[in-house]
């Protein structure tokens, strides 16, 4: 009973520590990799409730690829970081109004909330006994027949954020010179060689 | 405090949500950090998903985590491309330079 509540103590304290510092590291790349630290964390959060496959999904996906892909952004681009920082005790009090209303509401809210009694029994797809079948299996039998118009959407729309992404950042540069297959091959003999009749002693 | 409940888990998935807006506010000149803050505050909403999904014993709420999931991800991609393409523009991404269209 005990080893749980550590573990939720730890991986809890670990999550919000690494978005505290997401938020305020100086360095962009530190912030990124601390952004993965929080996503370990939430994983392990997911873990703890019984979502396995949702954690390792998270782990997949946001720190396999998102985070890569703002590591990859953040080093690429040529920006002077610190003068980004300037003006940021500026905005500190409004950002901490703002933050301390939506806590308020947010503690208002978890203090007044029940939940009806006959919400479990109203479940659109109960979950099965974790002893039968996996929270894997679970989720596929539920997302590839009942949810599957959503799938497909979230489907065609990676594919249309693919898409846009390679369109927005295609390029095609001047004066690069590159090998032409094509136009290598369709050169005939006529075009590129020429006789030229040269007199004994005049040079060319 | 020892058992561990739903509220626990919304517990952090309130403070990460506030840490999120909180974040934007900060950063307001980095477009890379308000991108990652919108991270955080969906980070956030799969906790409480999840939670809820586990508490009541309804699988749907794993499911809509996962399309969040994707959403998540399909945004940060098109969020960092057009940062790049405005990087290779303006040679800046400071929010405030921001302004090509206020005619």
């Amino acid at each position: 009973m005990i080893i749980p509540a550590i573990a939720f103590y730890v991986f809890a304290a670990v999550t919000v520590a690494a978005g505290v510092m997401v938020i305020s590291a100086r360095n962009p790349v530190h912030s990124v990799l601390f952004l993965i630290l929080a996503f370990f964390n939430a994983a392990g959060l997911f873990v703890l409730m019984g979502a396995e496959f949702i954690a390792m999904i998270l782990v997949i996906v946001y720190v396999g690829a998102v985070a890569v892909l703002f590591l990859f952004v953040v080093m690429m681009l040529d920006i002077n970081f610190v003068e980004l920082r300037q003006g940021f005790l500026q905005y500190l009090p409004i950002g901490a109004l703002v933050g301390l209303v939506l806590m308020a509401e947010l503690v208002l809210i978890l203090g007044s909330w029940a939940i009806a009694p006959d919400t479990a029994e109203r479940a659109a797809s109960p979950t099965p006994a974790m002893t039968e079948v996996t929270n894997t299996h679970a989720i596929g039998s539920v997302l590839y027949t009942d949810y599957i118009y959503l799938f497909q959407a979230a489907g065609v729309i990676l594919l249309i954020a693919m898409v846009g992404a390679i369109v927005l950042t295609l390029r095609s540069r001047e004066g690069v010179k590159r090998q032409r297959i094509s136009v290598q091959v369709s050169r005939t003999r006529e075009e590129s060689v020429e006789l030229k009749h040269v007199e004994p002693g005049s040079g060319v | 405090m020892i058992e561990i409940g739903l509220s626990h888990y919304l517990t952090v998935a309130a403070i990460l949500f506030t840490l999120g807006v909180f974040g934007i506010f900060l950063n307001r000149k980095n477009v890379i950090i308000i991108l990652m803050s919108i991270e955080l505050i969906l980070l956030a909403v799969n906790i409480n998903l999840v939670a809820f999904s586990v508490y009541l014993n309804d699988l749907v709420g794993q499911v809509f985590a996962l399309l969040v999931l994707a959403i998540a991800a399909a945004e940060a991609a098109i969020g960092l491309a057009v940062i790049v393409v405005y990087f290779r523009n303006r040679g800046s991404i400071a929010v405030e330079d921001i302004n090509l269209m206020k005619g």
